[in-house]
């Protein structure tokens, strides 16, 4: 009894070691080939480095030495689920070579683009509920986003990486039933959205284990370079559509969701909000797209003048820069993307930062990080 | 600020600068001693108020590395480009902005790793994607045998 009191007295003493945890490369909750070194103390989290690097593909090596028409497949495999808005980053040659696109074409672009970003929304949005326990949301989100796969499919022949939009316009003209297919699929979707927020939003686990959970504040966000979502959850306007417009959004009215709380929920709220919005763009511009031609008249061999070009487009994630240094060649002398994964990724440190493991796992899904973005 | 008036302003207040105006935006060039201390100036000060760094990235050059910085402001909507040349490529040395925009300690780290620039006081300068036993891929001059990745 004597040794039982004395061990009961000294537990006051007794202090948990901080140890670290490899969560990755192979944590479902990371969507991919991302390793995160977490450091802990007994559940509570007190450091996070992300390792990445896994699959990093050199990109940007590559393009080095390729031409203007043969980048652009490799921009859809950086960001796969948003793989037509990383296409349209082609604005950047035709604004270098100045070159008018068809009123058509912009048109097209923005509609893939938001049927783009709806698609990629839901399938966020069926991960995010499976990474916190409730995997129902798994078949909604993947059985809805098969419609949008479906037209894509029609229109381009890809469901994936699309490779739809080339320099000077996008490859193929729609399909007859495009028009007709896209706005079955908005009434339907309509309907369906909803259901969603009965399954998930209203849900008190999923609430109490995303409400005021790992809050970035506006400040940090710009100064992480929080885009996206996730930046404009915590009041950061970084809306490229709104700010910077290009393709067809000068032409449709549309609000940018805001937030303030910055946290998991909002940032959750904020992503569903998006995809009324997408609904409402594609709406504007699905009976009004103008006859005429898919595709503007370019040069076989694509040249760009010598100088540097910046160009950024709005992506599911955020916001992705391309910028490309040309010597006069046919392939660019240098070309870098900033994409929205990378510096929204090595924000997470700071926010995780004495919350619980599991909490973690929250925040790292409304972030909604494609590994392949990062690396690159 | 109009391009107009972000370039008058920029040339009054850092006039050893190279100013000039590009095909899309306000292009600044300064020396690699200067870059700290006009990077600070261009976040706190009201007029230019850049607190924003979309991209930053590093040009390999025959004879040096440019390191590109595109600087945003989000309350007065302006965006500049910041220059900055090292001094050769043997040993090219910069001086580090991850504590004026936290965002650049990383993608400090993806030049470091790509193009070895080596980032003064930057406080965990290690490879970000490969290991240590590889070159630096984005310059020109690399040869990589094993993965034909130029031709």
């Amino acid at each position: 009894m004597a040794e039982l009191k004395e061990i009961i007295i000294s537990s006051d003493n007794i202090k948990t070691d901080e140890y670290l945890v490899n969560m990755g490369p192979q944590h479902p909750s990371t969507h991919g080939v991302l390793r995160l070194l977490v450091k802990l103390e007994g559940e509570i989290v007190h450091n996070v480095q992300p390792h990445v690097g896994y699959i990093h593909s050199g990109i940007e090596k590559m393009t080095e030495s390729l031409s203007y028409t043969q980048i652009p497949h490799l921009t859809d495999r950086m960001d796969y689920l948003s793989a037509h808005m990383n296409n349209e980053a082609v604005v950047c040659v035709e604004n270098a070579l100045e070159v008018e696109v068809p009123e058509r074409v912009k048109y097209i672009r923005t509609i893939m683009a938001e049927l783009q970003r709806i698609a990629s929304h839901q399938l966020w949005w069926c991960a995010t509920g499976m990474d916190l326990g409730a995997l129902t949301t798994f078949f909604y989100g993947l059985r809805d986003r098969e419609d949008i796969l479906d037209i894509f499919e029609e229109t381009c022949g890809a469901r994936l990486t699309l490779n739809y939009s080339l320099p000077g316009g996008v490859m193929f003209d729609i399909h007859p039933n495009f028009q007709n297919r896209v706005k079955t699929f908005i009434k339907k979707f309509k309907k369906i959205l909803p259901e969603y927020d009965e399954l998930l939003t209203g849900n008190v686990i999923f609430q109490e284990r995303s409400k005021g959970i790992g809050v970035l504040s506006k400040e940090d966000a710009i100064a992480f370079g929080v885009t996206g979502p996730s930046g404009r959850a915590s009041g950061f306007s970084c809306d490229v559509r709104k700010h910077q417009p290009y393709s067809a959004y000068p032409l449709v009215k549309f609000n940018e969701a805001l937030g303030t709380e910055g946290d998991t929920f909002r940032r959750y709220q904020l992503r569903i909000a998006e995809m009324w919005e997408s609904m409402s763009i594609i709406e504007q511009l699905i009976d009004n797209i103008p006859e005429g031609d898919y595709t503007a008249k370019m040069k076989g061999v694509i040249k760009l003048p010598e100088g540097e070009f910046f160009q950024r487009v709005e992506t599911a994630r955020g916001e992705l820069g391309v910028y490309i240094v040309s010597d006069g060649k046919k392939n660019p002398y240098r070309v870098k993307f900033r994409s929205p994964g990378f510096s929204n990724l090595f924000a997470i440190n700071h926010i995780a930062k004495g919350w619980k493991i599991a909490d973690l796992v929250a925040i790292m899904a409304t972030f909604d990080l494609v590994i392949p973005d990062i690396d690159r | 600020m109009t391009h107009e008036e972000l370039t008058a302003y920029l040339s009054s207040r850092f006039p050893a600068a190279e100013i000039s105006q590009g095909k899309q935006y306000v292009e600044m060039t300064v020396a690699a001693s200067d870059l700290h201390s006009v990077a600070q100036q261009l976040k706190e000060a009201k007029e230019a108020a850049f607190d924003y760094m979309v991209c930053l990235s590093g040009v390999d050059y025959p004879d040096h590395i440019k390191v590109v910085y595109h600087l945003e402001s989000t309350s007065l909507q302006h965006l500049l480009v910041l220059k900055v040349k090292t001094d050769g490529r043997e040993n090219p040395v910069l001086d580090t902005l991850s504590d004026l925009w936290p965002t650049a300690e990383f993608h400090e780290r993806e030049v470091y790793d790509l193009l070895g620039v080596k980032f003064n006081n930057h406080p965990d300068l290690r490879r970000l994607f490969l290991d240590d036993t590889w070159g630096f891929p984005l310059r020109k001059d690399y040869v990589d045998d094993v993965h034909i990745v130029s031709r």
